[in-house]
């Protein structure tokens, strides 16, 4: 049976360019970059270079970027490192409501820690009301953590609006990209951030690699301790193959840029009109435009998602949902609930995320498949 | 995740859709919960003549559903009364932790649906 993966969201496949580029790296340039001699060396200099490749991305200074070992830990030394060093201005923290799960427990890991957080609500598409984070402001108020583009419905921010109201305030800025970079332009300069978190395997590299920018000048503390790598702010010996494969898939993922999220943009609203057109009683959650290149989140009314979900794979789609029954917890998204959905319409949402070798032929047997899966379900459904 | 048996069930359900003259309907579980079902029963001679399923959920749902009408079809009324959330995950091959209140919702329903019955047989006498 042929597969097609639609949960790019989720993780991509790493590009046999990208694979090829850490090879080497494995075996004969395996040195560590804390060593004097020649095999230190080497990696040294490829730490350095994949920095430059990684910055060159987000218009970033290679001085700029630390790495770590993915989204998660991005977002925790960005805020755990901002929040205990700034610790003395004041101990609150504004966020949103649909932040993925890496920013929402570390916010609440804080608060028990004696920090107060503020959740700033979404309206019906996703996006954060700018008026209600400006009043949300206090003179005790450290960091804004705003994602900049959502893992679940696709919706993007208006991070230069926040950014500007952060900046006024002189309030650092954090910003979770791992959704966004790679799909859609990010410059930190032009965006007016502070700290800006990334992860490789959303955007073909590998898995647990990653990496988090921060503006120079920023007063910010290592959260693991250990030697005087990156700065002082991640200890522990560089993840050398992982961030060269990083810094390939940067370079790559800048190259194909313009052309991928045109691309994934025209194939995204096809595959959204043909499901709204064909199947009745679906609707797109999220933002009609502002949203990311490869994300279409539908809700179909009367059925489960993860009944939906294990009868495309028995098709051969890899699709996703994060919703109740198919995720560990029995609670429906938090982010759907956010922007106003009844649970039982959270209940009924799949999130189908597009990637570069995505066809419009495969797109056509999504829908067709959808069609059938959904009027099967309903048949059993006693809500119809 | 899910036995083989789930799946086979899932992807295959027996007994589904709704009796118009049904004997007793069991209805239990909130949409707004993730799950619901509904059962219909045929009585005859306080025997389970027929037993037909509607639910709304995920994959554990659907195959408790499917499973329990199997198991109590053809039995008497005592019998099905017996049948426990357990011995319906234990006919599945077994059902992730998370997911046992699925075959909870299925032993919830079938009670319903007899309740139902035994409540009209017995306004029925009077």
């Amino acid at each position: 049976m042929k597969r097609i993966y639609m949960d790019h969201s989720a993780t991509t496949p790493t590009d046999p360019q990208v694979v090829e580029a850490m090879l080497p790296y494995f075996t004969d340039k395996f040195g560590n970059a804390s060593s004097l001699h020649s095999f230190g060396q080497e990696a040294a200099e490829s730490l350095e270079k994949s920095r430059q490749q990684v910055a060159d991305l987000i218009a970033a200074k290679p001085g700029e970027i630390v790495f770590t070992s993915g989204g998660t830990e991005s977002d925790n030394l960005a805020i755990k490192g901002i929040a205990y060093q700034n610790s003395k201005r004041g101990k609150h923290i504004i966020t949103s409501t649909i932040e993925h799960p890496a920013v929402l427990n570390t916010c609440a890991y804080l608060e028990k820690a004696g920090f107060e957080v503020t959740y700033v609500p979404v309206d019906i598409d996703g996006i954060l009301d700018v008026a209600e984070l400006e009043n949300a402001i206090r003179d005790d108020t450290i960091l804004i953590t705003v994602m900049h583009a959502n893992n679940e419905i696709g919706t993007i921010q208006p991070i230069s609006d926040i950014s500007k109201i952060s900046k006024e305030k002189g309030i650092y800025f954090h910003t979770d990209a791992v959704q966004s970079v790679g799909k859609i332009p990010v410059d930190v300069k032009e965006l007016g951030i502070d700290l800006l978190s990334i992860s490789s395997h959303k955007i073909h590299g590998p898995k647990g690699i990653g990496a988090l920018y921060i503006k120079k000048g920023t007063c910010i503390q290592a959260i693991a301790h250990g030697g005087e790598h990156e700065g002082r702010l991640r200890a522990g010996t560089e993840n050398i193959p992982g961030i060269v494969g990083f810094a390939k898939a940067t370079t790559l993922a800048k190259e194909s840029l313009e052309v991928d999220s045109k691309r994934l943009t025209e194939l995204r609203d096809l595959l959204i009109k043909k499901v709204l057109d064909s199947i009745e009683y679906s609707y797109l959650n999220g933002h009609p435009t502002k949203r990311l290149p490869n994300n279409a989140n539908l809700r179909f009314s009367f059925v489960e998602g993860e009944a939906m979900l294990l009868s495309l794979d028995m098709k051969g789609i890899a699709v996703s949902t994060a919703s109740a029954c198919s995720s560990k917890s029995l609670e429906p998204s938090h982010v759907l609930k956010a922007i106003g959905l009844r649970p039982e319409d959270a209940y009924g949402s799949l999130r189908i995320s597009l990637g570069k070798n995505n066809t419009c032929e495969e797109v056509d047997y999504v829908v067709e498949s959808l069609i059938d899966v959904v009027a099967k379900l309903r048949d059993m459904s006693p809500l119809v | 995740m899910y036995s083989e048996k789930v799946m086979e069930h899932f992807s295959n359900p027996r007994n589904v859709g709704e009796i118009e003259d049904a004997d007793g309907i069991g209805k239990v579980g909130s949409p707004s919960c993730g799950d619901t079902m509904d059962i219909y029963i045929k009585v005859k001679n306080g025997v389970l003549t027929d037993v037909k399923f509607r639910t709304f959920g995920c994959a554990a749902a659907i195959a408790s559903s499917s499973m329990m009408t199997e198991m109590a079809k053809g039995k008497t009324i005592e019998e099905v009364l017996k049948i426990t959330r357990d011995d319906v995950a234990d006919e599945l091959g077994g059902l992730p932790e998370a997911k046992m209140h699925c075959s909870n919702l299925a032993s919830d329903a079938i009670r319903a649906a007899i309740k139902d019955y035994l409540g009209k047989s017995s306004q029925e006498e009077n």
